[in-house]
Formats: C-alpha cells, structure tokens, sequence
C-alpha cells in the first residue's frame, strides 16, 4: 500500500477545519505573539530609568544643587524626598522605598573650591544588580559635568578643579541601548518555540485522548500521512506568527532587520522543524492533553532561562552553557540578533544552523522510536 | 481452515502488556454471515482480542486469517475490508456530521464520495442535521453515526466494540435492528457486549474470562454445552422461597423474571432431588423449563466481576 497524497490532503483539510472551529486556541495562536510582544517588549528594560533617590543634604551650595539637577535630568534618578540621617537613607533602602540615596557631606562646596576632592556617596540598593548598574555608572559623569559647569569664571580655576570631561560609551549594534531591540528578536524564538511545541504535542495527543487515533489507524490511511497531515497546518501557523512578529517589532519597536533575508528564512524554517519534532516528542510521551501542556511549559523554561534570552549566555557557568547549547531556542535566538541587528549572513550563521540539526537529528530519532513502541 | 464460509478464524491468539497475558491462546471462528457474540466481563481481553483480529495490534503469538488475509501480515488489506467501531465514540466532535463522513469517505479514497456520503446521511434520515457538530448528538445517534461511517465503505466484516454500552434502550433496540439488517444483507457482525438480551440476539457465541476463552458455539448449543437444567417455579411468596432455594445444596442458580423462579443446577440429578422435595409440600408449582439461554448467560455473567481486580488468578 503506497503513500496516498489523496489521504493526506484529507487529513490536513480536516486539521484545518478543526483549528478553525477551536477558537480559543485559534485566537491563542494570533494573540500570543502580539501579547507577548507588548509585554515583553514594553515590560522588560534591563537599563531602568526613573529610579527613586532619596538625598541627604549637608550642604546646599550651589554646586550641590547643581549635581542634583544634573543627576535629575539623566533620567536615571527621580528624587523623591530628603532625608536627614544615615539610619534614615538606609530604611529607606532595605524598605524598598528608595533605590538609591545620594548624600552631599559637609562643606561639600567649600572643598570642591580647595580643591580636596570632597567625596559624594551614592548609596545604591543593589538587590538587583542589572537595575543598579546603568545609574551607578552614569553618576560620576554626572558629578564631574555639573561641577564643570558651575565652577565658571573666577571660580574656575585649572590648578584646583578638576579637568571636565566626559566618558563616551559606544554601545554598538543598539546605539540607544533600548533593551526592546534585543529583547525582541529574541522574543520571536521564545514565542515560536512555545506555540509551535505545546500546539503540536496538545493536537497530536488530542486524537488519542479522544479515542479518535483508534478509528483513525482503524482505517487504511499511513501513520505518515497522519503525522504529516497533522504537523503541516502548524508549520503555516508558524508562519503566520513570524510574519505579524515581524510587521509589529518594525512598527511598533523600531527594531531594524539588516542582515540576510534568505539566511533568516532558512534558520527560521529549521527552527520550526526542529519545535514541530520537539512536539511529536511530547506527544508520545504523554498520555493526556494536560500532561503534554505541562511538558511543553517544562521545555519552556530553560528555553527563556538559559537561552541567553533573559540573560547573557556568557555570563552562565560552564556546565549551564552546555546544557544551554542543547536548547533550540538558544541557537535561533542567535540567528535572529545576528540577522536582524548585526546584518549576518549565512556563513555567520553556520554553527548555530549545525547545532540545531544535530539537535533535530536527536529528536527526531528518539520520537520516531517511540512512536514505533506507542503504536503497538 | 480457511474455509470460504469463515470471517475470521484465529488460533492460539496471544497478547502480553508487560508481565500481564491480556489475550491467552485465544481460538475463534467467525461463520460468514453470522452475528458473532462476543462476552465477557471487563477487562478480560475482548478489545485486544478484536484489535487483533483486525490488525491494529501485533499478537506476541498465534496466526490467523480475517477475510482471507493474514493478520500478521496483510493488515493493510483488513483495515480496507473491515469496519471496526471502538468503545468510545471516535468520531471529531468537533467536525459536523457531513464533515466526519466526508473525512472517513477520503481515508478510504472512495471514488462516488460525495453520494456515499449523501446516502449514509439519508439512510440515517440526518441530511437536514448535517451541519450540525458530532460532539453535540445524543448517545444513541452518535452510535449509530459511527456505525454509519464503519459501513461507508461497505465492509464484509463488522467488528463492534461494545456498541451500545451506555445508551438507552430504545436506542440499543433501534441499533440492533440496524445490526439485523446489515446481517441479512450478508455483512458479517462480531459484537461484544455485556448485555444478556443482546447475547441472546446473537447466532453464535464466545465467552472470555482472564483472557482465556471459557466456551464457544451456536447460541442454541450453548446451554447444553454448559449442562444446566432448569425448573420454572410459580406460586405464592416467592421471595422467601427464593431466599431458601439459593441456601439449598444443589442449585447453584436462581433468577427471578418477575413471579416466576428460574431455578438452575448442572448436577441434574441433585437438583432432581430438590425438586422432588420442593413437589412434595404442593405448596408451588414446579416445571421443567426448556432452551435456557438465558440462564446459561445468568449462569456465565455471574462469575463476570471485573478482571481488572484480579488479574492473573487464571480463569475462575
């Protein structure tokens, strides 16, 4: 008995027909990506801004408020009150009312005049330190511009002032360091590999859970031509979701695509093939619709933890980068910054696109073993 | 063995699931034409027993032939020839009645398509309902949509799991009468079941306990071959006789069928005996009762607890 494309035309119309009528995973399947990527893509910013600062002034020269202005306007701190001892500043802190506390000592502007370097504390909550960071290395600069600014005409004197200058960072790729342009694109791997994973695992698993595998396999249509006819719509889907990705990281987050159109389109394909074997996987593991949901979240979490989505691959340890190089996720997700922001090509691509084949060879033998064992 | 006039024949049939023998040494032969009976309690291997038959699951051991072909190797050619309907309804719950016949028809690559589909809906007196989704049809009509689309591609060879478990008894009538005709029309129809007035519809019977079958043959031989006699009793407060007659030695069964006692034993002569006690008093009266088909499957299902509980004991 041959392959019958006539049976698997049936059964991807069917499968078609089903996801239309099951609107709340239909709707899933569009909204997700949407929803994701105003959360993420709005929510996440690992270069915080408007962080609350507390201040406690023993000095309120002008050179002082001049700092203070200066550190308001960067944006990184937003006063929010004055405190007037040190036990004070540091409740606040442990409290979590404010993040940072600056305090300007005694005879502050006296000194800077002499020239004695007087030191400004800036007291910084750094429970967590990606939010601290970004204003604890803006304050100096900060400092040092405001009192190159104040100390002007007479006041200003090259022996005792120090020299004003500034710092010049060149963030490359994301010259704005907006968290969203790296956030997104990876974004899209996370999402693709969440719907394209549980979708699959959850449709498949359906038809046994549901007793209608029985009469399916009852009749004379190839286990192929199901498999086939079953994973095929949601590669469409797959496509559909990458598209509205695109069009909504261009429009609403401004994240520019410059690399090769052609080596995205071939990473993104493998990558879906890779999610879709990763789902047949779950579903011949799992007996119920709920337990392949479940398996899908547990894939999830690695995926966003140690993909080098949520933080940098090369900060984890060793052992969490090897296990990070066995996720999907981490390879594509390489793809798409490379592609989009560092305008790759196919050969700076090439070890993430063997990396992940060699994952999907895994896969796909491992499932195709135990669907073998599943069908009898 | 294969025999022009046998649906199925199968030998030595065999199905282990890890240390436990589902299916042990199961022979059956299905006449063609006829409706096979299929009994037996939960449990005890009539759904892999049919799974088998028509080449779902692989037997660890035995041979046999469904329609001619091998069940080992041409299951292909079974699946074609057989309309198998499972316990559960399997049909899409979310496709429409038209849709789920439509798909079938397509699993099939039926050529008329269209007016296969357009017959079974008239036959099923459904056409004006079908736009309405399966999951939304009561038991009996999804039973009888599923027997529909097991006979869409006109099979010789019907096998229904348990067809009516669950459904009201005007509709388990009605299938049956749809049963009935198939047979008439030459379709040949193995059919478990748990009820004894479907048992009793059947033109030959298996019965399966463990995974060992117990008995098998025509329906009308079954009681001989079982061996019980049975006395019909009538008379007054037939409660409390009943109550003794099911503490005296040598009757092993009693059923009661309204006011009337159906008492049975396999020791004839012991029963004899009782009978002849029970006769003296004048008090009921006391008549021999022939056939007994239906106290020969009282008989069998009394011992049908379910098998689940003590897998492995061996046949009771």
């Amino acid at each position: 008995m041959r392959f019958s494309f006539a049976r698997l035309g049936a059964v991807l119309f069917k499968e078609f027909v089903q996801m239309r009528r099951d609107r709340v995973t239909f709707a899933m399947m569009i909204g997700i990506p949407i929803m994701q990527l105003m959360l993420f893509g709005f929510a996440i910013n690992s270069d915080p801004k408007h962080m609350p600062t507390l201040v406690e002034m023993a000095d309120e020269g002008p050179i002082a408020r001049s700092i203070l202005i200066g550190m308001q306007t960067s944006d990184y701190f937003q006063f929010v009150g004055v405190v007037t001892s040190q036990t004070e500043g540091d409740r606040a802190l442990r409290d979590g009312t404010a993040s940072f506390v600056v305090v300007i000592p005694p005879r502050f502007e006296r000194d800077v005049l002499r020239g004695l370097r007087p030191a400004i504390l800036l007291s910084a909550d750094a429970a967590d330190p990606a939010a601290a960071s970004g204003a604890v290395g803006a304050i100096s600069g900060i400092v040092e511009t405001a009192i190159a600014q104040t100390m002007t005409g007479a006041l200003r004197n090259p022996g005792a002032a120090p020299q004003p200058f500034s710092v010049t960072v060149h963030k490359q790729y994301n010259p704005e360091g907006k968290t969203s342009t790296n956030i997104v694109p990876g974004l899209l791997a996370i999402i693709l590999s969440m719907t394209m994973v549980m979708i699959t695992a959850v449709a498949i698993v359906r038809e046994t859970e549901k007793g209608t595998m029985e009469a399916l396999i009852a009749t004379p249509v190839r286990p192929l031509e199901v498999m086939l006819g079953k994973i095929t719509p949601y590669v469409f889907v797959g496509y559909v979701q990458t598209l509205v990705f695109l069009l909504a990281a261009r429009v609403l987050f401004d994240v520019p695509f410059i690399g090769s159109k052609l080596a995205f389109f071939a990473g993104f394909n493998l990558f879906i093939l890779v999610n879709l074997a990763l789902g047949f996987l779950i579903s011949t593991v799992t007996k119920s619709q709920m337990q392949a949901m479940q398996v899908s979240f547990f894939t999830l979490l690695p995926s966003i933890l140690l993909s080098g989505f949520m933080f940098p691959f090369a900060g984890m340890p060793g052992w969490a980068q090897v296990i990070g190089s066995a996720i999907p996720v981490t390879h594509f997700l390489r793809i798409t910054r490379k592609v989009m922001l560092k305008g790759a090509d196919f050969q700076d691509i090439a070890s993430d696109m063997i990396a992940m084949t060699l994952i999907m060879i895994v896969i796909v033998a491992v499932a195709l073993k135990r669907y073998r064992q599943t069908l009898d | 063995m294969t025999g022009e006039n046998l649906a199925i024949t199968v030998r030595g049939l065999t199905k282990v699931f890890g240390d436990r023998t589902v299916v042990d040494r199961f022979d059956m032969d299905v006449p063609r034409g006829a409706i096979y009976g299929f009994l037996g309690p939960n449990g005890s291997g009539k759904t892999t027993t049919i799974r088998m038959m028509c080449g779902l699951l692989t037997p660890d051991g035995g041979s046999g032939e469904c329609l001619g072909f091998d069940i080992l190797t041409e299951a292909h050619r079974i699946k074609e020839n057989v309309g198998y309907m499972t316990q559960r309804f399997s049909l899409y719950e979310d496709l429409t009645i038209r849709e789920n016949l439509d798909f079938i028809a397509r699993m099939y690559r039926m050529k008329d398509r269209r007016a296969k589909v357009h017959a079974a809906l008239d036959r099923l007196g459904l056409q004006d309902r079908a736009r309405q989704l399966a999951g939304t049809l009561s038991g009996g009509w999804k039973q009888r949509l599923s027997l529909a689309c097991c006979m869409l591609h006109d099979p010789q060879l019907l096998l229904l799991d348990e067809p009516t478990a669950g459904v009201d008894p005007k509709a388990r009538r009605d299938f049956w009468d749809e049963i009935r005709g198939l047979s008439a029309a030459g379709v040949t129809v193995l059919v478990s079941t748990h009820y004894m007035d479907e048992a009793i519809q059947c033109d030959a019977l298996a019965y399966i306990a463990y995974g060992k079958k117990l008995i098998s043959g025509p329906a009308t031989e079954i009681p001989a071959m079982i061996g019980l006699t049975t006395w019909r009793v009538e008379g007054p407060d037939i409660s409390t006789l009943e109550a003794d007659l099911r503490k005296t030695p040598g009757v092993e069964q009693v059923a009661r069928f309204g006011s009337v006692l159906h008492v049975s034993g396999r020791d004839s002569d012991a029963l004899d005996r009782v009978v002849a006690e029970q006769k003296a008093r004048k008090t009921h009266h006391w008549e021999r009762e022939k056939g007994g088909l239906e106290e020969a499957f009282i008989y069998l299902m009394a011992d049908a607890t379910d098998n689940f509980i003590s897998i492995g004991k061996g046949a009771p």
